[in-house]
């Protein structure tokens, strides 16, 4: 948008480039505006945790990270220069891979062409290049096992897996493929505590490896956990932005549960001690009776 | 790219354990396959014929049954990649047509040799198959009505054209121009074996089903043709190219229809302006009885070479066995019906644990 960048970028360089920028990234669906003015960073070697409610815009802001989405507005930035994806194929190629919250997986098929789908091993040369199903087979059954599921059969169709297993299924990949950057959607939503706590270590892990990773969760001890940086979202603008040594896990909380709204309710209800509120359904006498069923 | 992410300590056992699927018999295995229905199908129905039927006991009779089967199943090929690929084409039996009436007619208008023809008919069948695909992925309708469009269109255009140019329904023998007697031999010639002739289709039958099944388990596009039908959304955030798998499936249903259109051409040395109304769907049908699901993602196109085989022998059988040939209908739409049924809950079960 404005001129300073290729000055702070080409001349002084203050910091190294961040691995992924976004500046003032808008998105909008038709009337819907789901993004507005969105500025985010991720660096190496650390975890930016994006918290929000539903509807916020988390999801519709990694989409256009992973190269699903265009933004409508802004600039997207990796290692300095601007990008412009027209496909989730060139985030994958320099080194962005993505857990969406919907997991991207195709029921039908096995566990293992799910975990190379787009990204296929192939051996041989020419016209004759298929497959390397061993290879891909050995790598999809090691890599979960590390995860700590062992699926005695990878041919499995993926539609047959528990929601927690597909989920450690979707995260292995993106563990296996994100060679720079990760990013997960919610990755715990569906998981018990144990698993969670898997899923948490690679997030560290992948943080101590030099990886980027943005975490999105509705679980504030979960970011807390884990966050160097925290984005909380709300209808689709940037409400809270801060690194973790100027934020406690009290504030993060209070933000999440809706922070200065929670606030003002709190006086109001402070002040109507005995507060007018309209019945949520007006029950009485109209239709059929619904509670008799 | 993965060994630089140390992954911290599993912890095997326990409520893992809780985790593992019961293991699948070999038995189990192969009754999850697709085409299982089918191949059972198949036996069935020549047992039936065989044991019914003298005359469908001689070689001479199954290389018949194999002629009518691979006038659908070399269609039925490209219509099960497709329809594995999520979508169906019903312009494709009216397509064949089209095919053949471009060759004979722009090697006779042109006098040329009627290999030109066949190259023109070749990018004819390949355009519509683009033009349907291109149409499909630009505009988001269901392929259902994309292709019911182009079925009413190519209808209306081969009867207005070849009216237009030949003056009749019907195209000029060509039989006596120049390329013909190759033509033939490549597309409609027959050829000895054990002293049975069969049909050079057959052959190619063959050749393509073998081709299309190694593509669709052995190669990237195989997984991306099962990605696309599968879930078309997932298939494209991991960066599979989704419009132009539907695009390169659609074509290939038009390669297919350029190849059927051909024999049909140098078998007869004239096209019928009019036929081909009513054939997409036997060879959705194939596709269907061979265990591709109508909603896509599922299917093998040896189920729908098999599928094309039972409609073959149902074909032949009930000619051989002396019986009126308007039951061959009858007996193909029950055939239909049983196969899904009995598709449906072959799969239920052995995805039952
Ligand atoms: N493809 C789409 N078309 C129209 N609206 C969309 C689309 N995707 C998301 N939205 C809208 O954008 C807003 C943000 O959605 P989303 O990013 O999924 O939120 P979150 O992940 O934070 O729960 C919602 O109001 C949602 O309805
Ligand atoms: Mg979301």
């Amino acid at each position: 948008m404005t001129d300073t960048t290729s000055t702070s970028t080409g001349n002084t360089t203050p910091r190294t480039a961040p691995l992924l920028e976004l500046r003032g990234i808008g998105k909008t669906f038709g009337n819907i505006r789901a993004l507005n003015g969105i500025n985010l960073r991720v660096d190496a070697g650390e975890v930016t945790c994006i918290l929000g409610d539903n509807g916020a815009g988390k999801s519709t802001l990694i989409k256009i990270i992973a190269g699903l989405y265009g933004p409508t507005s802004g600039e997207y930035l990796v290692d300095g220069e601007p990008v412009d994806f027209s496909s989730p194929r060139q985030a994958l190629d320099r080194g962005i891979a993505t857990v969406y919250q919907d997991l991207a997986m195709v029921p039908l098929m096995p566990v293992w062409r799910n975990f190379f789908l787009g990204s296929e091993l192939r051996r041989g040369v020419g016209p004759f290049r298929m497959l390397d199903v061993a290879r891909m087979r050995r790598i999809a059954d090691e890599e979960l096992r590390k995860m700590g599921i062992d699926l005695p059969d990878i041919d499995a169709p993926v539609g047959n897996l528990s929601g927690g297993q597909r989920q450690v299924v979707a995260i292995a990949r993106a563990v296996y493929f994100g060679a720079r950057v990760l990013i997960l959607d919610e990755p715990t939503a569906a998981l018990g505590v144990k698993q969670s706590g898997v899923v948490l270590k690679y997030v560290s892990a992948a943080r101590e490896a030099g990886l980027g990773v943005i975490f999105i969760t509705h679980n504030p001890h979960h970011a807390y956990m884990v966050g160097d940086h925290f984005v909380v979202i709300k209808l689709g603008e940037t409400e809270l932005d801060q690194p973790r040594s100027e934020l406690t896990l009290d504030d993060l909380t209070h933000h999440m549960a809706g922070g200065a709204e929670l606030d003002a309710l709190q006086h109001e209800l402070e002040r109507a001690k005995d507060p007018q509120v309209d019945p949520l359904h007006d029950a009485a006498g109209e239709g059929p009776d619904v509670q008799g069923l | 790219m993965s060994h630089v992410i140390t992954p911290p300590a599993p912890s095997p056992g326990g409520s893992e354990k809780a985790l593992r699927l019961g293991r699948r018999s070999v038995l189990r295995h192969f009754l999850t396959r697709p085409e299982v229905g089918s191949l059972v199908g198949a036996v069935i129905v020549f047992t039936v014929f065989f044991t019914i039927a003298e005359p469908f006991r001689s070689a001479g009779a199954f290389t018949n049954i194999l002629y009518a089967s691979s006038t659908i199943g070399i269609m039925a090929v490209g219509v099960a990649l497709l329809m594995i690929g999520g979508e169906f084409d019903l312009s494709a039996g009216v397509a064949v047509i089209s095919s053949g009436l471009a060759a004979s007619m722009f090697a006779w208008y042109f006098s040329l040799n009627v290999w030109v023809g066949v190259l023109f008919a070749l990018a004819v069948s390949l355009a519509i198959g683009f033009l349907n695909g291109w149409i499909l992925v630009r505009t988001k309708l269901p392929s259902f009505l994309v292709t019911l469009s182009m079925f009413l269109m190519l209808q209306g255009l081969n009867i207005g054209i070849t009216k237009l140019v030949i003056g009749t329904v019907s195209t000029r023998n060509i039989s006596s121009m120049d390329g013909f007697d190759q033509a033939r031999a490549v597309f409609a010639s027959s050829f000895t074996i054990a002293g049975v002739e069969v049909r050079v289709t057959v052959l190619w039958w063959m050749v393509f089903a073998g081709l299309a099944t190694w593509v669709l388990m052995r190669t990237k596009v195989g997984n991306w043709i099962y990605a696309v039908g599968g879930d078309q959304e997932s298939a494209r955030a991991v960066g599979v190219p989704v419009a132009r798998v539907k695009i390169g499936l659609f074509m290939t249903v038009g390669f297919m229809a350029w190849f059927s259109g051909m024999h049909l051409l140098f078998m007869f040395n004239t096209v019928q302006s009019a036929e081909g109304v009513g054939n997409e769907l036997l060879y959705i049908m194939a596709a269907v009885v061979g265990g591709c699901l109508l909603t896509g993602g599922y299917g093998t196109v040896i189920g729908a070479a098999i599928g094309a085989f039972i409609y073959g022998m149902t074909r032949q059988g009930i000619v051989l066995a002396g019986w009126d040939n308007n039951w061959v209908f009858f007996f193909v739409g029950a055939m239909l019906l049983l196969a899904v049924v009995v598709n449906g809950w072959v799969r239920t079960q052995a995805n039952k644990r």
